[in-house]
């Protein structure tokens, strides 16, 4: 495999080390006296009899960057469904900031603090930009029905509170532009951007974002990754990935999760991960041994 | 702020303002000149009743995005409900119209909201065409039931059956809902007036409920309610909110609509009424308010204006509906449409504009 | 015994129910669209039948069949006319448009035949059924229709399993773009099951006539929407759903008439309706469809 680290993120990569936690996991060292974000324990769910995802355990730190990639249909998305709460796990539990998720729907897992983006693009196509931002900023304000049918002052307060902050996290992408636009009209890349800012809007303690860079070209995504490192230190969450363009994966996750056939093959550093061969007999196949 | 242009949001707010007040006056000032028949007179409350029907439908089907088949129920629960607290009001000597009305069409609307919203919590469990066949079975039900209602009011107080009206038990005192005969003996009192205002608060609510932190709430599910659960929206609360404010507004349109009879009956709230309310809101758009009030007050004058044509008026009407619904979809159509946006030089900005996305990525089990 | 005819009155009843079930069923499972005006071919193939029978002097086989080939024709058309050009509409307008159809063909009805009721005398003039010393009648349309449903149901699973053009029509349900690229021609096959589902209400029409003799141009309505509610009940899009719908619905609809209240029968339906997609919310025999993440 191909060495794809910049000096830029070799630079960075020097103040991060990831030291294990009782339960051997690896985090940054900078996370060691916060409980880690995210924990998984046995995680594993069943379609029919095929195991999507089994014996799956994962510990993210606080303010960690995380990558889970793998092969096309290894179970990366399942992950994602599953610790969302989309799909309901067989067995195994989540934990989110010490929280348990048992029993939990996806809507009360995003307020325990998990955010998260789409593969395929789901935003309010219909509403405007800003509107979008402003359903993602749901449950950090609140306002009454009868408040906003009657119109009482609280309800204009409100909507200038969601005005206002719906346009400082469009500025993180440089979106303000945009805001009155319809969401489902905007070109692919900024739907992708504005899927992370909306889930941002929640205020996450950790991130998913599902493919992020694709279909994006090489600057775009240049840019995407300055943007992540930038929201983790600026928010100071969590930030787990699925991607498959590598030179963003090795570049800023500082954790990588290689998952195969819905187990996980292998854990560790970027550095750790292009030196597996399990890793590289994943995604390459196995190399026949040559004949001298 | 400096107003650059209005946002479309305002700018269709102001225009379904203006489009009820600016009814109003032309009505108003034409009664005053003597020019409006006395057939279309009579259809001045129906219309506003059925204008409200369709706006609070509009807040389900279109706002919501949920395919309602038994509104036409809720009409009929405040349109009984009405009937009842305007029967008991005169018996307690309260004789001022403008008092009776407020209390009917209040307590029409709470008491349509309650069943609304009891109807509400099994049926939003159920999604799509599941969730329409429930809602027509619930509208079905509640004809059935009133069916069945026995109720009087004497100097006793209310009475109650089930059985018929002899088994009210009532010696002297009014039969203010009498099976299947229905309501008889209403007061007359609704008036143009009180169907305007009732028209202006409905499209208040909805639009206000609409802008607001509860009404994207609402259409954030309707686009995409996985996306919106992810957010942490409580997508059953409020699919229930938007179908429970829809229940009340129209129990409201339910009481204005019964008080402008001398008799009401409950086979008149049957399937047939809830899908001609649909096809007010689906004909003026989905979410579109003002394009739901000029459905409907259209929609209400045309078998009234083909009426010398009586015999066929019914089935030009379904002519039209079907017309109205297959002829933007020919191909011919389309292509004529087309010449016509390009003849006068509108569409390039539109194309400049339009969306790239596709469905994005490859599945990933 | 007298509960025993009951069940079997009501089995009569649920196999009209059944058979107008089954054509709103394959609508639905192929063109993914409510045919509200399904009800309203009852009443037309059921016209026809009357039609040529009181007016033309035909015998009871020529106009049941009149009646079959004329509904088979009106469900040809009305999908040509109406439902095609709406292909790629969202499902609301073409909701909209078969309820103008089902208004169009109602007024049409009314025009033509005026809205008095017409009595309808029964297609079966064999003698009732007498069991049990006399203690149980069972009248010859209730055993028929059974039979008739019966034979249909057979018919009609076959048709869908072995035959090619039966598989075709599958495949248009399961994933109609699919199904055009592997070279079916699709909209030849919506035409047949529109075909299919009218020619199978005509034969409804005339049954439930012959057991409920007025004939009105609104008689299919109600049955419509009790047939519509009987394909929900078994999982709309699934054959045997509405055959199981469809009987289910008009067992409980006589048992609530006799045993319940007359007036709160239609009530009682419902409410069984919605107790059971309560508890399977894709009907008894449907298939839950999960959104793909």
């Amino acid at each position: 495999m191909p060495k794809l680290f910049s000096d830029f993120a070799k630079a960075r990569r020097e103040n991060t080390r990831m030291v294990p936690v009782p339960s051997q996991a690896l985090i940054p060292d900078r996370d060691i006296y916060a409980s880690p974000v995210l924990e998984c324990v046995h995680l594993g769910i069943d379609f029919g009899g095929l195991k999507a995802v089994d014996d799956f355990n994962l510990t993210i730190g606080k303010t960690e960057i995380a990558g889970l990639i793998g092969p096309n249909g290894a179970g990366k998305t399942t992950v994602f469904n599953l610790l969302t709460k989309v799909y309901t796990p067989t067995r195994g539990t989540i934990m989110v900031d010490g929280h348990d998720t048992a029993g939990l729907d996806p809507a009360r897992v995003n307020r325990l603090g998990v955010a998260r983006t789409f593969q395929n693009i789901r935003l309010f196509n219909t509403l405007t930009v800003e509107e979008n931002v402003m359903v993602g900023l749901h449950n950090q304000h609140h306002c009454g029905m009868a408040t906003s049918i009657l119109r009482l002052p609280h309800h204009w307060k409100s909507e200038r509170y969601y005005h206002e902050r719906a346009l400082e996290l469009l500025d993180i992408f440089d979106m303000c532009g945009l805001a009155d636009h319809e969401a489902g009209s905007l070109p692919y890349g900024a739907q992708r951007r504005l899927e992370i800012v909306r889930a941002l809007a929640t205020n996450p303690k950790l991130l998913l974002l599902d493919e992020p860079a694709a279909g994006m070209n090489p600057s775009e995504t240049a840019e995407l990754m300055e943007n992540i490192v930038k929201i983790r230190d600026e928010f100071q969450i969590a930030i787990m990935l699925i991607e498959h363009d590598m030179n963003l994966v090795m570049n800023i996750c500082e954790g990588i999760c290689v998952l195969n056939f819905g187990k996980i093959i292998a854990k560790g550093t970027p550095e750790d991960i292009q030196q597996n061969d399990a890793v590289v007999e994943a995604y390459l196949g196995k190399q026949k041994k040559e004949v001298a | 702020m400096g107003i650059k242009t209005l946002k479309p949001q305002t700018r269709s707010t102001i225009i379904t303002y203006a489009i009820v007040i600016a009814a109003f006056l032309v009505v108003t000032v034409l009664d005053g000149l003597g020019l409006i028949s006395n057939s279309l007179s009579g259809q001045l409350v129906p219309i506003c009743a059925y204008v409200s029907l369709a706006v609070s439908l509009n807040l389900v089907v279109g706002v919501s995005g949920e395919l309602s088949l038994g509104h036409a129920g809720f009409m009929s629960v405040g349109a009984f409900t009405g009937v009842v607290v305007a029967g008991c009001l005169a018996r307690m000597g309260i004789d001022n119209e403008l008092m009776l009305f407020a209390g009917s069409a209040v307590v029409g609307a709470i008491v349509a909201g309650i069943i609304g919203f009891l109807v509400g919590i099994p049926v939003m469990r159920l999604r799509g065409d599941y969730l329409a066949i429930v809602t027509l079975a619930f509208g079905e039900i509640i004809k059935n039931l009133l069916n069945n209602f026995y109720i009087g009011v004497d100097d006793a107080g209310l009475h109650f059956s089930m059985t018929d009206s002899s088994s009210l038990g009532m010696t002297q005192g009014t039969i203010l809902i009498n099976g299947p005969k229905g309501a008889v003996g209403i007061d007359k009192i609704s008036t143009f007036a009180l169907g305007i205002l009732l028209v202006l608060i409905t499209v208040a609510v909805v639009l206000n409920l609409m802008h607001s932190r509860d009404g994207r709430a609402i259409m954030a599910v309707r686009d995409n309610r996985i996306a919106a659960e992810s957010v942490g929206i409580n997508t059953t609360k409020y699919r229930l909110m938007a179908f429970t404010v829809a229940s009340a507004l129209a129990g409201a349109a339910g009481v204005l609509y019964a008080m402008n009879y001398s008799t009401i009956t409950p086979s008149q709230f049957d399937f047939n009424q809830s899908i001609l309310i649909l096809v007010y809101v689906v004909l003026g758009g989905m979410g579109n308010i003002w394009g739901s009030i000029v459905s409907a007050a259209f929609l209400t004058v045309l078998p009234e204006v083909l009426r010398p044509i009586n015999q066929y008026r019914m089935l030009l009407y379904a002519i039209v509906l079907i017309l109205v619904m297959v002829v933007p979809h020919l191909k011919i159509y389309q292509r004529a449409a087309e010449a016509l946006r390009r003849r006068f030089g509108r569409g390039e900005a539109d194309d400049a504009t339009e969306s790239v996305a596709t469905e994005g990525g490859e599945a990933d089990a | 015994m007298e509960f025993l005819a009951n069940i079997i009155n009501g089995m009569s009843l649920g196999s009209v129910y059944a058979i107008i079930a089954l054509g709103y069923t394959m609508v639905y499972g192929i063109a993914k669209m409510l045919n509200f005006a399904h009800g309203d071919v009852i009443m037309v193939g059921a016209y026809i039948c009357f039609c040529s029978m009181t007016y033309l002097g035909l015998p009871v086989i020529a106009g049941v069949v009149l009646s079959i080939i004329g509904c088979t024709v009106l469900g040809i058309v009305m999908e040509r006319l109406a439902y095609k050009p709406l292909r790629n509409a969202p499902s609301l307008n073409v909701l909209i448009t078969a309820i103008g159809v089902s208004y169009f063909l109602q007024n049409a009805a009314l025009i033509l035949m005026g809205s008095d009721p017409k009595s309808f005398s029964s297609i079966i003039s064999l003698p009732a059924l007498r069991l049990f010393d006399g203690a149980l009648t069972i009248s010859a349309t209730a055993v028929i229709t059974i039979l008739v449903c019966v034979v249909i149901m057979v018919a009609l699973t076959l048709f869908t399993t072995k035959t090619k053009m039966g598989k075709a029509m599958r495949a248009c349900s399961e994933d109609r773009d699919a199904a055009q690229l592997m070279g079916i021609n699709v909209n030849g096959t919506i035409s047949m099951v529109f075909a299919i589902g009218s020619g199978l209400a005509a034969i409804a029409g005339v049954l439930m006539c012959s057991a409920y003799p007025t004939l009105m141009p609104t008689t299919g309505s109600m049955p419509g929407i009790k047939a519509f509610t009987a394909a929900v009940l078994g999982g709309i899009g699934s054959i045997p759903g509405a055959a199981l719908g469809g009987i289910l619905l008009g067992v409980i609809e006589i048992l609530a008439r006799a045993y319940i209240s007359t007036q709160l029968a239609d009530a009682v339906v419902f409410a069984v309706l919605i107790v059971m997609l309560l508890i399977r919310p894709a009907g008894l025999l449907g298939k839950p469809v999960n959104e793909k993440v």
